[in-house]
């Protein structure tokens, strides 16, 4: 104790040595007791029930009876020999996948068109904040609609333009392909916005120098793309990615609502197949087993967040 | 808006400096630097209509689709942009007079005040911790608490909802209540970090130099002048509670008890038949109010990100 108040009193100059202060002013003091209460809260409800979904995973437990009962792979062998889960967990990689790559190049379009400066900027940036902070049941419930089998608006568009016949449909919930690129395009269509923001973010934190000494140096639009902004925000722009990645792999309600994992699982996803288990179902031993496939995907995806952030700062 | 124009002219006038260019050659080159600007100009516009129209199309269409009559909607030739029959209020009335839909926004409302002044409670002094009582922990603390957000509710709502019930708040509104938090509380610490070391350390050493303690100086100084940030905050927060749709779908199921995201889409659908119009109605009140407040304080997000994570 005296040994770590004589070097905060070396490192502290000012403060005059030994006298005790107040625990209001004592800063070791303080910044735990500050930051205390939210780790507990974080730890009680994140932690705790994170070990619990392992545990979970390892029993016997069903809504109907919640008594513990300790079965060991059980559930694992379950879902392993379950197609339904192999299938949901390549429709889950290839939703992520597919959504990020877009969701980072569209979201890069949108931020420097928002970053422009026009006439109209304000509702311009309205139209294009939407999809993200609209509710996405409610959006998805839209577009449920802008989907139907028999009344979709885009179906009668493409009549319009001949693609279509008279009476035909495309079905876009309907068939496993056409179900899957319609998922993917809601969850880009809610999520670019969400990039745009984040790499505006990184836009405005470039220096106008650099790009106007390239701008006198010649280079035109997209010679300054690539060899300036792009490689400058490129952190950013993982970061955007990534937070993309995330919540189309964890979202299960594009999903829930669009198609409930149909036709035939083919629009399956690991969250909507262990919600439909585990809640539905009421097997919560195998639904917690099949959310914590959720999990050493997420934990990649952070380990890569974190170093293009350490990067970033190092800019 | 002509700094290519006058970027450019720099080198021309260096070039003309040097007598390499004659003053014809120096007019088309102007000249031809002002179509480029015209292309930009036009390019620009025509992008940001085309994604306005792309993220907004299918709101401005609900807009429409929601004073639909049913002959006028579920007719497969009709245009689905335009009012082909006389538009109708009746299934506006329906959805604030025959369904619960105003016990969901009540639900809503209260449930995101509850999470926000929970949430501002906890990160508040979490955030201030972390942004100014450097303690060696500080920087690895703040990278922890971001990367609970990536712990996601679908890993999490099985266990969630057995705590749920354990604690006795099955099918109740409350049991949002005590989970919301655990989303907002992290995204609230990174974003308020961001703005309290946008505050000058100046004003607080100054307060506490007039006598009040590192407590007090806090409460006094330094929260009124993050006001602006902690609006944002607020901000961000709800909306974060009105749109998550996991756990509310999981610990609740009678519809007095449910909120907007899980109440629109399973009360306004009975078996196969959904009420379109009254849906699509719903998707337009709530959508465009939380998209307003938004965009105001999309700057304020924007530099909050940014101080957060540049600064951290």
């Amino acid at each position: 104790m005296t040994a770590t108040a004589e070097r905060q009193a070396a490192r502290v100059p000012r403060a005059p040595a030994r006298r005790k202060q107040p625990l209001a002013d004592r800063e070791s003091f303080l910044a735990k007791a500050f930051l205390l209460p939210s780790v507990v809260y974080i730890v009680a409800l994140v932690g705790v029930p994170f070990f619990l979904a392992i545990g979970f995973s390892f029993s016997d437990v069903t809504s109907g009876d919640p008594s513990f009962n300790w079965v060991g792979l059980r559930n694992y062998r379950a879902i392993f020999h379950d197609p339904v889960f192999w299938r949901s967990l390549s429709n889950t990689v290839i939703f992520t996948v597919v959504s990020m790559v877009l969701i980072v190049v569209l979201g890069k379009v949108l931020a420097n068109i928002l970053v422009a400066e026009f006439r109209g900027k304000w509702f311009v940036r309205l139209a294009v904040l939407l999809p993200w902070a609209t509710p996405v049941a409610l959006s998805a419930i839209a577009w449920l609609w802008l989907l139907d089998n028999v009344f979709s608006p885009i179906d009668w568009m493409l009549r319009q333009i001949g693609y279509l016949g008279p009476g035909q449909d495309m079905y876009w919930l309907g068939k496993p392909g056409l179900a899957m690129t319609s998922v993917i395009a809601v969850h880009v269509w809610r999520l670019v916005p969400l990039a745009a923001v984040i790499v505006m973010a990184g836009l405005v934190s470039i220096p106008k120098d650099i790009d106007d000494a390239a701008k006198v140096d010649g280079a035109g639009f997209w010679r300054r793309m690539f060899g300036v902004t792009i490689p400058l925000t490129l952190p950013v722009i993982a970061v955007a990615g990534l937070f993309g990645a995330i919540l189309t792999f964890t979202d299960m309600a594009v999903v829930y609502v669009l198609t409930r994992g149909g036709p035939t699982n083919s629009t399956q996803v690991l969250a909507s197949w262990a919600f439909f288990t585990g809640i539905q179902g009421g097997d919560v031993g195998q639904g917690a087993a099949i959310a914590l496939f959720l999990f050493p995907l997420l934990l990649a995806a952070a380990i890569a967040i974190l170093r293009s952030v350490r990067r970033a700062e190092t800019l | 808006m002509n700094r290519p124009l006058g970027a450019n002219g720099v080198s021309t006038v260096a070039e003309l400096a040097t007598g390499t260019i004659d003053s014809v050659s120096a007019d088309r080159l102007r000249r031809r630097y002002w179509r480029r600007h015209v292309a930009a100009r036009v390019s620009l516009y025509l992008a940001a209509i085309v994604a306005a129209l792309v993220c907004a199309g299918p709101f401005l269409w609900s807009a429409v689709t929601a004073f639909k009559l049913n002959r006028d909607l579920y007719n497969p030739e009709n245009d689905p942009f335009i009012f082909n029959a006389p538009p109708t209020g009746d299934h506006v009335n329906l959805l604030f007079n025959g369904t619960p839909f105003l016990t969901f926004v009540w639900n809503t409302v209260w449930v995101g005040l509850l999470v926000v002044a929970v949430t501002l409670l906890f990160s508040l002094p979490a955030a201030y911790a972390l942004a100014r009582l450097n303690r060696p922990w500080s920087t690895p603390m703040a990278i922890a608490i971001f990367f609970v957000y990536l712990v996601p509710p679908s890993l999490l709502f099985l266990s969630l909802s057995r705590i749920v019930a354990g604690v006795g708040l099955q099918d109740s509104t409350w049991s949002l209540v005590l989970i919301y938090p655990t989303i907002t509380i992290p995204v609230a610490v990174w974003l308020l970090m961001g703005f309290l070391k946008a505050i000058p350390k100046d004003i607080e050493e100054q307060a506490m130099v007039d006598g009040h303690s590192r407590v007090s100086a806090f409460v006094l100084t330094v929260i009124p002048l993050a006001f602006p940030g902690i609006v944002a905050v607020v901000v961000f927060a709800f909306v974060l509670t009105a749109s998550e749709f996991i756990y509310a779908l999981a610990f609740i199921s009678p519809s007095s008890e449910k909120v907007i995201s899980t109440g629109v889409p399973t009360e306004l659908v009975r078996g196969d038949v959904f009420f379109w119009q009254s849906l699509q109605a719903a998707t337009i009140l709530v959508a465009l109010p939380i998209a307003i407040v938004f965009n105001f304080f999309l700057k304020r997000f924007i530099t909050g990100f940014t101080m957060g994570a540049v600064k951290g």
